[in-house]
């Protein structure tokens, strides 16, 4: 994949792996997820092969895309493994590397986040706008289309052209960049 | 009793008839609610899925800006998911300390100060826990009787942190229920998850956990909730889906402090019904 070159791939992958160093592969995360037949690898298995340091089947694998975070796994994990920070953890590695299954997911999450840095709370048509607009697809928004509808309908969302916003939290999302970097 | 108040982003748009009927159903049993200024979104799962510091430091603004207000030391959320990201840094800073620094490092952009003196509950937490239920049975002098109604828990009142209910089989909202005069309907869905954000990003996986609950409460007059996500994928896409399923899998879905509104006496206007998706009028036909 050429992408386990990539430092900070490896760097979180490692965090991750020692969060699940003790796993004993009883498979109850598997057995307590509610997305499994969305899968094409179990929670089980990833974990194994994180821990064989095989991270390049666990990318090629879009399983822990579809975790909801119902955080069923964490609770019941026999080992107290915190297996849906896990998980989320796996998808900030993803979303990093821009890794094409990702890609909806991610888009979607920064274009949501982006209207939070500019506005402090989310705006939801501006935010949807531009996850459409970022998607390149002009298939995708007809998906959403009904819903949008009923909602503008019901006043619950107005229409809104992409605004700059006052910045509100620019200074915290910067900071928040240099620690991280 | 007195709480501050987080309503949250869903709160102010999709969701504004949890706000409203929320504050009318507080007011009716004595709780004051003081907002918290100048409030921002709690990064909901959007932060944690693209960076792990991001996603402490957007809810601890809050609990700082709330800190800071000097005032009552409960915040009062009515949305799982904001409950949780606040919940999470009450929890995390007083064993992290690393973290607790870095978050006011970053905090100190806006001169804010996380201590931690604050704490977080969730609106199901004390409505079943700090509310005289007493009073809830009082005025409403069971006008919901003959109604089965279906507790929709969700996951993230519920867990990781399980502070106020059962995570895998609660039954706080059942006494809430009864005192209407309503039962609560039996099954075993009231904890699962309605797919969250899938039903956006990945919608034949997130609609196929809605219409597994959705069949599972067949029976049932009505579905409560207490979180807009739940809210909205229960509500949003029953037509679709019956569709789908070749079966009428239609129901109303309300919040939980609209149907013990109604309860108490206030107006369908009043909690805001006509904001709801789903098709409320069977229930009100019986009942209202």
């Amino acid at each position: 994949m050429g992408q386990a070159n990539n430092k900070g791939y490896l760097e979180q992958t490692e965090t991750i792996k020692t969060m699940i160093q003790t796993c004993i592969q009883c498979g109850t995360c598997t057995a307590s997820c509610p997305n499994i037949e969305f899968m094409d690898i179990t929670p089980r298995h990833m974990w194994r092969l994180l821990l064989m340091d095989h991270v390049d089947a666990l990318f090629l694998s879009k399983s822990f895309i579809m975790c909801s975070s119902c955080y069923y796994c964490t609770l019941r994990c026999p080992r107290g493994l915190e297996l849906t920070n896990a998980m989320s953890l796996l998808k900030q590695t993803a979303s990093k590397l821009k890794l094409k299954q990702f890609q909806r997911s991610s888009l979607f999450y920064k274009a949501f986040l982006d209207s939070v840095k500019k506005h402090g709370r989310v705006k939801e048509i501006e935010f949807m706008t531009h996850f459409f607009i970022s998607m390149k697809n002009p298939m995708i928004p007809f998906g959403f289309a009904p819903l949008g509808l009923k909602l503008m309908l019901k006043g619950k969302v107005r229409p809104e052209f992409p605004s700059g916003g006052s910045g509100k939290l620019t200074a915290l999302f910067k900071k928040v960049a240099e620690l991280e970097e | 009793m007195k709480y501050l108040y987080y309503p949250g982003c869903s709160l102010e748009g999709t969701s504004l008839e949890y706000d409203i009927s929320t504050k009318i159903l507080l007011e009716a049993v004595d709780v004051q609610l003081e907002e918290i200024e100048d409030w921002t979104c709690c990064g909901a799962t959007a932060a944690e899925s693209q960076s792990h510091l991001l996603s402490y430091v957007l809810p601890a603004r809050n609990l700082a800006l709330a800190e800071k207000m000097n005032s009552e030391r409960q915040i009062l959320v009515p949305c799982s998911a904001c409950y949780l990201n606040l919940k999470k840094v009450e929890e995390v800073i007083k064993k992290d300390k690393d973290l607790l620094g870095k978050i006011n490092a970053v905090l100190a952009e806006e001169d804010l100060v996380l201590k931690g003196d604050v704490i977080v509950k969730h609106l199901l937490d004390v409505l079943s826990n700090d509310v005289d239920i007493e009073k809830i049975k009082e005025i409403s002098q069971n006008k919901m009787s003959g109604l089965v109604i279906a507790p929709y828990y969700g996951c993230q009142c519920l867990r990781p942190f399980t502070v106020f209910d059962d995570p895998e089989d609660p039954h706080s909202m059942d006494e809430l229920i009864r005192a209407t005069g309503a039962q609560p309907f039996e099954w075993d869905m009231g904890a699962q998850c309605c797919g969250a954000s899938n039903t956006s990003t990945k919608p034949e996986a997130g609609m196929a956990l809605v219409g597994r609950i959705l069949k599972s409460a067949k029976g049932a007059d009505a579905i409560l909730t207490v979180c807009p996500m739940c809210q909205m994928n229960l509500e949003s896409s029953q037509k679709k889906i019956s569709h789908k399923e070749g079966i009428d899998l239609e129901i109303p879905v309300l919040f939980l402090p609209q149907f013990l509104g109604l309860a108490m006496g206030k107006t369908q206007n009043d909690v805001r019904l006509d904001l709801n998706l789903s098709d409320t009028g069977k229930l009100i036909k019986a009942r209202v």
